[in-house]
């Protein structure tokens, strides 16, 4: 289990706050789903936590250590993926060449992760020539080569067709049920529902709800998650 | 056509003179290269990737820089290495390490400038990436400067051609001593004015053979990127 802890914490840009006051504590197991509207502070919210931008105020901690520290811990699938000029294989190096390892090592762990990610047979084409849901696979085992305790998922199946989006929600199951936290900012309400242990509903840039998956679909208590389940904004 | 044949005859049959003169502007102009380059990618690079105060002067002075007059670089460096100069000591005017001393000012900024055009767009998309791995300055910038290596290349070919077309810092520094700084721009315009047209011919055409063959060189390298180019 992974505690995170944010006290406080608030983040300001263009004179405008747009995310907080927070103040959270979440003991993360499985899937947490991050759910709310367009420009609602998801991606800031899961930038934060990460500890790749330092709130304007309050802290935020990974087990009782600064967010700032052990950021190869926590991997990250970003929104806008960066596909590397180079090929699958070694995008997926690329965490490893940061923590020093090399040569016969890091190619078994590539391996490994190329086999999990299904990408084994274009190992070695240009990243850019994949898919669009190859490209995200490739994104997420290049975000657990490095075997984090937290997995950040920033809408990774936005753009994927139905076959893509559930091969990578069966890689990425899996790799919760190997003990790995994932924190998976999602628009897709089955997915949440389905893949999810627990629920956080952002609204303005304030957790408006926290609750586990079933209680957050059957019986929502802040008023934006009931208009944002029934469709309105 | 006597022009013609009579330079055409100088090539073929390997002139002496001919080959000590392009084999000078080769070494002049590939160690120039070398220098600028070395220096030039990664601050270019730098220049990218970090917020640094002065950043903006540098690439202004950098885009500026890149129409440098090469009478006025050839000035400076010789006013530098002039006996009475700060670096009056060395001895060096009047010989190939003047010449590429002015040469590699001159292509320094091109590189600085292609570098960075090359690398700032990958620095937009890997930004977060970099970070979330807690990457080194050194692996950052080697990440992008490898990642952009096709462009780079290109930028650097095209400091390489710069310096192989230039004549007026080479020719002021160097003197064009025969047999000592003789180079074959420099040469170009000392033997037209004398009237000494069939070298002069030889030289230009193998210039040009030079500028087909690194242009060719270039479109291979640019080409040899597309397939890791995105098309999102």
């Amino acid at each position: 289990m992974t505690r995170l802890v944010l006290e406080q914490v608030s983040f300001s840009a263009g004179g405008k706050t747009r995310l907080g006051p927070i103040s959270l504590t979440l003991d993360l197991t499985g899937i947490t789903a991050v759910l709310g509207p367009n420009g609602a502070g998801k991606t800031l919210f899961l930038n934060v936590c990460h500890g790749l931008l330092t709130p304007e105020a309050g802290a935020v901690s990974w087990n009782d250590k600064p967010a700032a520290e052990g950021r190869r811990r926590r991997g990250f699938v970003f929104q806008n993926t960066a596909v590397m000029r180079r090929s699958v294989a070694d995008n997926i190096a690329f965490p490893l060449a940061a923590m020093g390892i090399r040569g016969e090592r890091q190619r078994e762990i590539v391996s490994r992760v190329l086999a999990r990610v299904q990408l084994l047979d274009r190992a070695h084409d240009p990243a850019a020539a994949l898919s669009g849901g190859e490209r995200q696979r490739m994104a997420l085992g290049r975000a657990i080569v490095a075997e984090p305790e937290v997995l950040f998922l920033d809408e990774p199946s936005a753009n994927l067709d139905p076959a893509s989006t559930a091969l990578l929600e069966s890689i990425v199951s899996d790799i919760a049920n190997d003990g790995v936290a994932v924190l998976w900012a999602t628009h897709d309400m089955k997915q949440a529902r389905t893949r999810s242990r627990h629920v956080l509903f952002i609204d303005n840039g304030r957790i408006v709800e926290s609750a586990r998956t079933g209680d957050f679909f059957s019986s929502p208590e802040a008023e934006p998650v009931r208009t944002y389940l029934n469709g309105g904004v | 056509m006597q022009v013609f044949s009579e330079a055409w005859r100088l090539i073929a049959e390997w002139n002496a003179d001919l080959v000590m003169i392009v084999a000078l502007s080769l070494r002049v102009s590939l160690t120039a290269t070398v220098i600028a380059s070395l220096l030039a990618v990664p601050v270019g690079a730098a220049v990218a990737i970090w917020a640094f105060p002065g950043r903006r002067v540098v690439v202004v002075a950098a885009t500026s820089l890149m129409a440098l007059p090469p009478v006025v670089v050839g000035l400076f460096v010789y006013l530098l290495l002039s006996r009475s100069g700060p670096l009056g000591a060395f001895g060096l005017l009047f010989t190939p390490s003047a010449m590429i001393i002015a040469q590699s000012i001159l292509i320094f900024p091109i590189v600085v400038a292609l570098t960075r055009e090359a690398v700032l767009p990958l620095e937009r998309e890997y930004r977060l990436l970099v970070l979330s791995v807690d990457a080194s300055p050194w692996l950052h910038i080697r990440t992008l400067v490898w990642d952009a290596r096709f462009a780079v290349v290109t930028a650097v070919l095209a400091g390489f051609g710069r310096a192989l077309a230039e004549v007026g810092a080479v020719i002021i520094v160097g003197g064009n001593i025969n047999g000592v700084t003789r180079i074959m721009t420099t040469t170009i315009a000392l033997e037209t004015s004398k009237g000494n047209l069939e070298l002069a011919l030889a030289l230009g055409l193998i210039l040009i053979a030079i500028a087909l063959i690194l242009n060719g060189i270039t479109h291979a390298v640019v080409n040899m990127g597309r397939k890791y180019q995105m098309s999102r």
